[in-house]
């Protein structure tokens, strides 16, 4: 005999399972290995009934247990200092972490993956992504106030892109506009390694009083238990653990409908209901339905409380009346949440629900068993130890090795190559070169993305694109504030693991250092292929390795994140992707410090050394090579470096600021000129005698630890005093001319600013419309 | 729970007397964004801001109201639709049609809402491109005698931030032809039509003048620091759009700063 868990009169309790040992269970179709049922019928001491089964097989799938991940990850919590944990209030394992912003503020921020819906269905799976990580931000007692959207396409010529780039662009503006949340930087990265396999990647920040910090528990028995917010439905089902533990394959059945559907209105109803209830301390503890949905959040919610939970799973109010209680279990219906509250505050928590017209309903209360027992009209369908669903999953130790082609891409370097063959060298080569660089692809102006996005919402924008960071005001009486960036490099990552997730890291440092913000926290989005092939575990170790090594030499800590794998088509894997967001504290952001120059007259000085470093950088790319070693790494040249742009920005030394990454010194010197329309005259000679390089080389080499700042001539003394103080390169190289409309490098032919905005900003609209 | 950041008491400004006892309420429906915005705005003008609540049945003391943008009820069936139907909105359409002439302000979602309550004629549609734009956008203050206007010159250029999905303002040609010929088009688009709306009207008004709606956002373009200029730099100042709030404050007070 076979349980149907598809047919609703089929109840499976816990009962009939201990009488029936022998029933065939559809694990494998729920995406559970052999040893791992095995597992489960060990831990329960009987064979699960249909609805643990459903439980165990969303809970432990790698989207939720960090299966293949979590022996690597424990790095990011061990890695740490007592000073990197001064300002952490929350760390690593709640749905986001909480630090530290001073006055009795706090600041939580995550970011996470949706990248399989997104393939899918790229309107819903974006849009949900965005649903889901706000979610997670109102679960700690927060108010979001932005969110940002790291995107990573196929080739931009391809035709599936654009069905994904419409659906996703317009999924997140439709859901994030919605919500009143500012969108205020991300990243969009075109490479036909992401063809089959998008990456949508989507962070929230939301800010708190101390007092407000709500964490996932359900404590006190005889408190109840209660499901608000949308109603339960069929959607998503399965998603969490056969969506994202399966590469896409033309082999495999379709499947489309797992794809959860989101109601932004309903989200935004949620976020002001749930602050209206913390407002009134009325909820104990607070979990959102994300991934596994009520299974998760269910066992979650018990296993981090003191005792047990009793639910009835009939109490559920159903947008589909006929699913099973398996399925409702695993239903991924957005914009839910569970809560668990005194008996004293129901009547007070019911007026906050009709106040917003938010249905709810209570499904049971807090026990003090030790274990989470799910009812389906009295009779006992889950009877088991909470931990062991959300805590105690499997752990893997995955085999990796250093993959043997790994030597053959790193001896194949860009220099001498024959993509490298004709390289600019002449004034008007130089210039169609940079002409030809600024309108690439991945170099070229977003804002065909950007302006679908609301940046403005909030009122507390003080930075957004196509600033290196975004910058929101917390606090109105003091201008304190948060920069935010997110960075990775897949290319670097791909040529060096451990390096280039330390260059994404780095990026992101910089970025935010360049706003002038004291960088503090770090979140990352780890974005891999399948964890079984030993060449990408070994790229997974090998970037979480540096990461948490690069973080203690900065003195960040990773407060939270997300670890997205089987990103990858057949057996050919997306290049090693960690997306790294890191936050910083602006103490008035009236002092931040944007990317462009205005005034005219100002010095431009070019901050650090450039070397040869054209391997893996976007000039390469755009030649169609890639290989060799990806620019060296400097943490503590990017801390100095961060630290001199930070006083910088604080003592009113400098007006403008950018980081050189992408692109390199050509990229940034048109991006600072067209930020404001005002031109410059630059002269390189002084870094080419210095550094020992060609002026090509000078524009698109992608050495680290750099940026570009304009320096009003007043402070020109006091701020080269600083630099040198701190024996920190630093070359004059030109100067702010408004009048001119043209940016002038010595070398290069003159390149008109109408004339490279047309470039810059005609590539999306070009392929996007 | 401490209220959160984004309320926008804190903002300090030079307290006027006068000014701070005007009354202006900020109505908040369920999927209402920039209420906290438009009272942030109302206080950096020197007034009072009130919040008001979509299901009161009363509209209390204010002087005047702003509805704000957003997406009130999802913008299902059609923006404005369902809200116009909540019982504060009566209370308004009557204060607006009495001889009080209550000022009243629609911005974005909020003049989709006046429209659907008819207290302005004509409708938007979704913008002509089909997305959602958020850009900054020069206006043309053609009449600056209504009760929202009255600080700016006729003429004036004003930059401020325009950003919605459902911009695209119609009506049919007789009452695009009254509006213009009773100065009823208040805002104009310059240089660039960003939706599609006929005779790139931005905002009109009701015949007393003391109704108006717009779709691009005065409340984001109030203080140093968070508008045009300042985020995106290509022209126009930070506060172009204060003017809406001092406009209607000085009238209620009776003419003098």
């Amino acid at each position: 005999m076979s349980i149907d868990t598809t047919k609703k009169f089929n109840i499976d309790t816990v009962e009939n399972a201990a009488k029936t040992p022998d029933t065939e269970l559809p694990w494998a179709e729920l995406g559970l290995k052999r040893n791992e049922f095995d597992e489960i019928v060990k831990v329960l001491g009987r064979r699960p009934t249909g609805a643990e089964l459903a439980m165990y097989s969303v809970m432990w799938s790698e989207h939720c247990s960090y299966k293949s991940s979590k022996n690597h990850l424990r790095q990011f919590g061990q890695k740490v200092t007592e000073e990197m944990k001064k300002d952490m209030l929350v760390g690593i394992g709640e749905n986001a972490g909480v630090t530290n912003l001073g006055d009795g503020w706090a600041v939580t921020f995550k970011i996470e993956s949706h990248n399989s819906p997104s393939f899918v269905e790229p309107y819903q799976g974006a849009a949900t992504g965005i649903g889901g990580i706000v979610r997670d931000i109102i679960s700690m007692g927060a108010r979001p106030v932005a969110v940002m959207d790291p995107l990573r396409f196929g080739a931009i010529d391809h035709p599936d892109t654009a069905r994904v780039m419409h659906g996703a662009v317009a999924g997140i503006g439709g859901y994030g506009n919605s919500l009143g949340l500012p969108n205020i930087g991300g990243e969009m990265v075109f490479d036909s390694v992401y063809q089959g396999n998008p990456l949508v990647n989507a962070l929230a920040v939301g800010v708190m009083r101390h007092e407000d910090i709500r964490l996932a528990n359900a404590s006190g028995k005889g408190n109840k238990v209660v499901l608000f917010g949308a109603r339960t439905g069929g959607d998503g089902i399965g998603g969490a653990s056969v969506l994202a533990s399966e590469s896409f394959d033309d082999t495999k059945p379709s499947k489309r409908p797992a794809v959860q559907v989101g109601d932004p209105f309903a989200e935004k109803v949620l976020i002001e209901c749930c602050l209206e209830l913390f407002k009134g301390s009325l909820v104990e503890g607070i979990q959102d339905l994300g991934a596994a949905g009520i299974s998760c959040a269910t066992s979650e919610l018990a296993s981090n409380g003191d005792g047990g939970m009793q639910v009835e799973l009939t109490s559920v109010l159903l947008r589909d009346p006929t699913l099973t209680p398996g399925e409702i279990l695993m239903s991924e219906s957005q914009e839910r949440m569970m809560a668990v509250v005194t008996p004293e505050n129901v009547e007070a928590f019911e007026a906050v629900m009709d106040k917003w017209a938010v249905e709810y309903s209570w499904l049971g209360e807090v026990t003090d068993t030790g274990r989470l027992i799910i009812t389906w009209e009295g009779e006992v369908i889950v009877d088991v130890d909470p931990r062991t669903v959300a805590h105690d999953g499997p752990v893997y130790d995955r085999p990796y090795a250093r993959p043997e082609w790994q030597d053959r891409v790193q001896a194949d370097t860009f220099t001498g190559s024959v993509q490298d063959a004709g390289r600019p060298s002449s004034p008007a080569s130089l210039a169609a070169a940079v002409t030809e660089l600024v309108a690439s692809p991945n170099m070229c102006s977003k804002s065909w993305i950007t302006n679908q996005y609301d940046r403005y919402v909030g009122g507390n924008t003080a930075m957004a694109f196509p600033d290196d960071a975004g910058v929101v005001r917390v606090d109105e009486e003091t201008g304190l504030g948060v920069a935010l960036a997110t960075d990775a490099n897949g290319r670097y990552t791909y040529l060096d693991p451990y390096h280039g997730a330390q260059l994404a890291l780095a990026e992101a440092y910089r970025n935010v250092a360049t706003s002038g913000a004291v960088p503090m926290a770090v979140s990352d989005c780890l974005n891999f292929g399948s964890p079984e092939d030993p060449d990408v575990m070994w790229q997974l170790a090998e970037a979480i390795r540096g990461l948490s090594d690069a973080c203690m030499v900065l003195g960040i800590p990773v407060t939270g994140g997300n670890v997205s794998l089987y990103n990858q088509t057949g057996t050919t894997p997306i290049h090693p992707s960690p997306v790294v967001a890191v936050l910083g504290k602006l103490d008035d952001v009236a002092r931040r410090t944007p990317s462009g120059w205005r005034e005219d007259g100002q010095a431009i000085y070019l901050l650090g050394t450039t070397a040869a470093e054209l391997d893996g950088s976007e000039w390469a790319n755009m030649r169609g090579h890639l290989g060799g070693q990806p620019p060296k790494v400097d943490l503590d040249a990017e801390r100095a470096l961060g630290e001199i742009l930070i006083n910088a920005s604080r003592d009113g030394m400098i007006d403008s600021a950018h980081d050189l990454s992408e692109g390199g010194l050509a990229a940034a010197l048109v991006e600072s000129s067209l930020r404001y329309g005002v031109g410059a005259r630059i002269a390189l000679q002084d870094v080419l005698d210095r550094d020992g390089v060609d002026l090509f080389t000078a524009l698109f080499s992608e050495s680290q630890g750099r940026a570009i700042v304009g320096v009003p001539r007043s402070e020109e003394v006091r701020f080269t005093d600083m630099c040198k103080a701190r024996g920190f390169a630093h070359t004059r190289i030109g100067v702010v001319d408004a009048a001119s409309g043209t940016l002038d490098i010595n070398g290069v032919e003159s390149l008109s600013l109408d004339a490279l905005r047309e470039a810059h900003e005609g590539t999306l609209p070009k392929y996007f419309g | 729970m401490t209220e959160l950041p984004l309320i926008g008491e804190a903002v300090a400004v030079a307290a006027n007397p006068r000014l701070a006892g005007a009354k202006i309420g900020v109505v908040t429906f369920p999927g209402t964004l920039d209420d906290r915005d438009a009272a942030r705005a109302v206080r950096l003008a020197g007034g009072t801001a009130v919040e008001l609540w979509h299901g009161d049945t009363e509209l209390g003391d204010v002087d005047a109201v702003v509805i704000p943008g957003g997406f009130s009820y999802g913008d299902y069936l059609r923006a404005g639709a369902i809200a116009r139907f909540a019982p504060l909105m009566s209370r308004i359409i009557d204060a607006a049609n009495s001889d009080a002439r209550l000022p009243v302000l629609g911005i974005c979602n909020g003049f989709q809402i006046l429209t659907e309550s008819h207290l302005l004629p004509g409708s938007m549609i979704k913008n002509d491109h089909l997305k959602f734009l958020c850009r900054d956008q020069v206006l043309r203050v053609e009449n600056n005698t209504t009760a929202w206007t009255l600080d700016y010159q006729a003429g004036q250029e004003i930059t401020i931030p325009l950003k919605n999905q459902d911009g695209q303002y119609i009506a049919d040609e007789k009452t695009l032809d009254a509006l213009e010929a009773e100065g009823r088009v208040v805002f104009r688009y310059v240089g660039f039509n960003p939706n599609g709306s006929r005779r790139d009207i931005a905002g009109i008004s009701n015949a007393a003048g003391n109704v108006v709606g717009l779709m691009p956002h005065p409340e984001h373009a109030t203080e140093q620091g968070f508008g045009p200029e300042s985020l995106d730099g290509i022209g126009g100042s930070d506060t172009d759009g204060l003017g809406f709030f001092t406009s209607v404050l000085t009238k209620i007070v009776g003419g003098d700063k």
